[in-house]
């Protein structure tokens, strides 16, 4: 374990809150707020312990697959915490633990909150919340890895630790041209949104906090009823969007380069078709509370919110009937594509798991028979869905074990499982006292330290986070 | 540049090692998943798995937007194919591997009609090393610059040579020689040596001369500088094939101990004056029964890396002769550096440095470029020959009112068939080729060496 280089990665990281800090700064400073010298002296702090760690550049500049994972589980950790302290001090979350859990729900684009009132809190802090799903959203080691001087295979292992889905794939040769591509359509994506937004009658602010936040798949919103007291055409445009950040970003790139066959892979037409079934049936099934125009709105807004785990709210879906209800927790574990911003277990891995299950059917029929997993008319290795499999069983591990734990505050068993499912799949609002019009203050410390495990996890793609807790990684 | 490697065995990783260093864009393409994905996470390149030879396959890698493809597989066939579709396809330059001695002799017709940029051939590029170290055996490594008028020479300082203790200077002012010193290798170290730098015993150094110059300055610090006369080579396959051919051709006495029969008969029919032997060269009695202590060169060239570290120990051990020994697979440069084995080949290396100078070359197009490219200390140390066509800033200025960058040298420059070992007041001049040696790699252009 090359601990010198992980710690000057880490070095790294802190300088670039730092940086990122300076959008909170700006903001207080225009609404002349007096969290500005709170923000300003947490930038400057991160700042010079960034500056001395990063000034000597470690001999040893090799990092193996372990590393990767160990780096990235540790630079999410120190990024929630820096990205704490400023929450914490303003006094605006007075407990640590809240100031925390608000941090990591916003870096891991869970927009799950433990604040009441939204709109109490201050326009730097508002901005802040937003900026972290922004960061969040895309990863931000690969967008380190842009300006920080490492070798490509070191770079592939810290891409293959964040980004999400079973497999990467490179779009470009380069590690770092791909990552400079990918943020360039996440970047414009973004700007198309702050400027529909815009014309839809939202305040500079309003759409700026918005567009991060859906950008990011995260959820924070800047009023207590979220999005629901925006404009219908305002809510439109965060639907189409929730959707288009959880599509994989490569098929854009395909997309700008002509090539359709490969953008529309079977990923995103999956996807595609979930959402539209999930959307006609809970439509039908809640037309009978509201018009029928309305209630495709309303189910179109929370499907697309909670498959892309997004996590905004129109309507209270917590009181609509049981059958769209279930179908709005079962899209939730779905989750977004592979490569995009989004969390849950992702498109691909379901379609992996089911052609697999397909084939072992078949394999029980004809025991002799040799068959492989296609998609896109591409095999796929073993070692792909070997992975998936395992995934898999850790995701249920994870689930049980927190459920478990969380149970201890003695709440009812929807809450529990959809807090846990909220989490782990970074999707903010649950059912019943997790719903989309409450907050998850109530839980006990503990409970939420094992939420904000969860959600890191849900993040970083379970390993990562595994890894840092098994004797064997530190082992020399 | 946007470069396809088709095939990745030990070429196509070594090629996408140091194309990769180089700043190139690369996509390799292989049959097998786990050596694409090894290449892949090894290096900063996108791997793509099919059959490189498939229109679909190099679509996939992007044969449209590709400069170059290098073809690298197993398969003389395939690596052609895979080039005449390449060509089709996308408008890019294409290198072969070929090693079939049969279509070897015919690789300018095949370059010519087929539209190939390069057509390579390790094995011969292999024996044609080999046999540059056998005609003078002092040296562990020759390469050659501008057709051979100047030869860059490797060679170890042994205990008692009178150049210990003496300075890099010395040898001009007291052995009165013309030779250029470039680098001193020293344990793990390597040195572009100045004036005064003072060689210790066990030194490994590398020089710049012209051939009669080179004679001149080995004679003096006693080295042997004839051709060996006769050699004994373990292993018959495709380099031995290659190296008979010209070893006969120079009139060297060439024994060969082949343990397969077959490939005996087949070394006879093609090379009846080489003496041809059907044994087991591990069994150390038919060695020396084959007269391995009289012997002035061994050269093992077995399949087995292993198997031809340990022949050469043992002949080490049983004459003093000259020792090539072939490594094809196997790494652990350090460890066979300790070993003091005389001279070691390395094919792949070979393959792949004949194959980057194309590409620098192909890369530049500014008016001077690299003409001939070794790597003198792999990793470290390189030495380029460039042609200068056009006007720049060197040219026409005293070498000593020249900015250089630290860790340059001009080793030498080559004027109308005349070797200038420079010193301060020389010029470059339109139309020289320089040699250039350097410890920033890939150089690209002349302008490269100037502050």
């Amino acid at each position: 374990m090359n601990y010198r280089m992980i710690f000057y990665v880490l070095g790294w990281i802190l300088f670039f809150v730092a940086l990122f800090l300076f959008v909170p700064d700006i903001t207080a400073l225009i609404y002349s707020e007096s969290v500005f010298w709170i923000y300003c002296c947490v930038s400057l702090i991160c700042l010079l312990a960034g500056f001395i760690i990063t000034r000597k550049r470690p001999e040893n500049k090799t990092l193996y697959a372990r590393e990767g994972h160990v780096i990235a589980a540790l630079s999410w950790i120190t990024l929630s915490i820096s990205g704490a302290l400023p929450l914490f001090l303003t006094g605006e979350i007075p407990s640590f633990i809240d100031a925390l859990f608000e941090s990591v729900s916003g870096f891991t684009t869970t927009g799950a909150s433990v604040v009441a009132d939204v709109e109490a809190l201050s326009h730097a802090t508002l901005i802040w919340r937003s900026f972290t799903h922004w960061i969040g959203g895309m990863g931000v080691l690969v967008f380190i890895m842009v300006f920080l001087p490492l070798s490509g295979a070191t770079n592939m292992h810290i891409m293959k630790a964040e980004s999400p889905g079973p497999s990467v794939s490179k779009l470009v040769p380069r590690v770092k041209k791909t990552a400079s591509l990918l943020y360039s359509i996440y970047f414009v994506l973004t700007l198309v949104e702050f400027v529909l937004l815009l014309c839809g009658g939202m305040s500079v602010f309003q759409a700026l906090n918005t567009a991060f936040a859906t950008a990011g798949t995260g959820g924070f919103g800047v009023l207590n009823t979220s999005i629901g007291s925006f404009s219908p055409y305002i809510q439109i445009i965060v639907t189409i969007f929730m959707l288009l950040f959880s599509i994989n970003f490569n098929s854009y790139y395909f997309l700008i380069k002509g090539k359709l066959r490969e953008a529309f892979t079977t990923e995103v037409r999956v996807f595609l078709l979930i959402v539209f079934l999930t959307i006609l049936l809970i439509t039908i099934n809640i037309t009978g509370i509201y018009t029928t125009e309305d209630a495709l709105r309303y189910s179109a807004f929370s499907v697309a919110s909670l498959i892309s785990t997004t996590g905004y709210s129109t309507v209270d879906f917590n009181q609509w009937p049981e059958i769209s209800r279930a179908l709005l927790v079962l899209v939730m574990f779905v989750g977004a594509c592979a490569g995009s911003t989004g969390g849950g277990i992702k498109v691909s891995r379901i379609v992996i798991l089911f052609k697999g299950l397909a084939k072992e059917i078949k394999v029980m029929i004809h025991p002799r028979q040799v068959s492989k997993i296609q998609i896109d008319s591409h095999s796929i290795d073993h070692e792909t869905v070997r992975s998936v499999n395992v995934y898999m069983v850790c995701y249920v591990l994870i689930f049980v074990l927190s459920l478990l734990v969380i149970s201890f505050d003695d709440h009812d068993m929807v809450t529990n499982f959809t807090a846990v499912t909220a989490t782990i799949n970074n999707i903010g609002p649950g059912l019943e006292l997790v719903g989309p019009t409450a907050n998850f203050a109530f839980f006990s410390d503990p409970a939420k330290l094992v939420l904000i495990f969860d959600m890191l996890a849900g993040r970083l793609e379970l390993f990562p986070m595994l890894l840092l807790f098994t004797p064997a990684t530190w082992k020399k | 540049m946007n470069i396809i490697i088709v095939g990745c065995g030990k070429v196509g990783d070594a090629l996408a090692e140091q194309l990769n260093e180089e700043g190139n864009n690369l996509t390799v393409i292989d049959p097998v998943p786990a050596k694409v994905n090894e290449v892949a996470t090894k290096y900063d390149v996108l791997g793509v798995v099919g059959n490189g030879a498939t229109h679909a396959t190099q679509q996939e890698a992007g044969i449209q937007d590709a400069d170059l493809l290098i073809a690298v597989t197993g398969s003389d066939e395939l690596n052609l194919l895979c080039c005449l579709i390449a060509k089709k396809a996308g408008n890019c330059q294409t290198i072969a591997r070929v090693r079939n001695p049969q279509y070897s002799s015919e690789a300018p017709y095949l370059k010519e009609e087929l539209g190939l940029a390069m057509v390579i051939n390790p094995e011969q590029a292999a024996a044609a090393e080999i046999a540059r170290v056998l005609h003078f055996p002092s040296a562990l490594k020759i390469d050659t610059f501008a057709r051979g008028r100047v030869e860059l020479l490797k060679f170890k300082l042994p205990e008692n040579s009178p150049l210990v203790g003496c300075s890099v200077k010395e040898i001009t002012t007291k052995l009165h020689c013309d030779v250029l010193v470039c680098t001193v290798e020293r344990d793990e170290d390597a040195y572009i040596a100045n004036g005064d730098f003072v060689f210790q015993e066990k030194d490994v150094i590398s020089i710049v001369a012209s051939p009669r110059n080179a004679n001149h300055f080995f004679k003096k610090i006693k080295y042997k500088v004839n051709s060996v006369k006769d050699t004994m080579i373990v292993g018959g396959g495709e380099i031995t094939h290659y190296l008979c051919e010209i070893l006969l051709r120079d009139g060297i006495d060439v024994k060969v101990l082949e343990r397969d029969e077959k490939r005996c008969e087949e070394l006879c029919t093609a090379f009846p004056d080489v003496t041809v032997i059907h044994g087991d060269a591990s069994d150390q009695s038919v060695l020396l029964e084959e007269g391995l202590t009289q012997a002035s060169a061994f050269v093992s060239l077995t399949n087995l890396d292993e198997e031809n570290i340990l022949l050469s120990l043992f002949a080490k051990s049983s004459m003093d002769g000259k020792l090539v020994t072939k490594i094809n697979r196997i790494d652990f440069g350090k460890v066979i550096n300790h070993l003091d084995l005389d001279t070691i080949i390395y094919p792949k290396n070979i393959t792949a440095d004949t194959i980057i100078r194309y590409v620098r070359a192909m890369g530049n197009t500014i008016g001077s470029n690299v003409e001939t490219l070794y790597n003198i200390i792999k990793g470290k140390v390189e030495a380029a020959e460039f042609i200068i066509r056009e006007r720049s800033p060197v040219v026409g200025v005293p070498l000593h009112q020249l900015r250089f960058r630290s860790g340059v040298l001009i080793a030498a420059i080559l004027r109308d068939r005349k070797v200038i070992i420079p010193r301060g007041n020389d010029m470059i001049q339109l139309g020289d080729a320089v040699v250039i040696v350097s410890n920033h790699l890939a150089l690209h252009d002349i302008m490269d060496i100037l502050e």
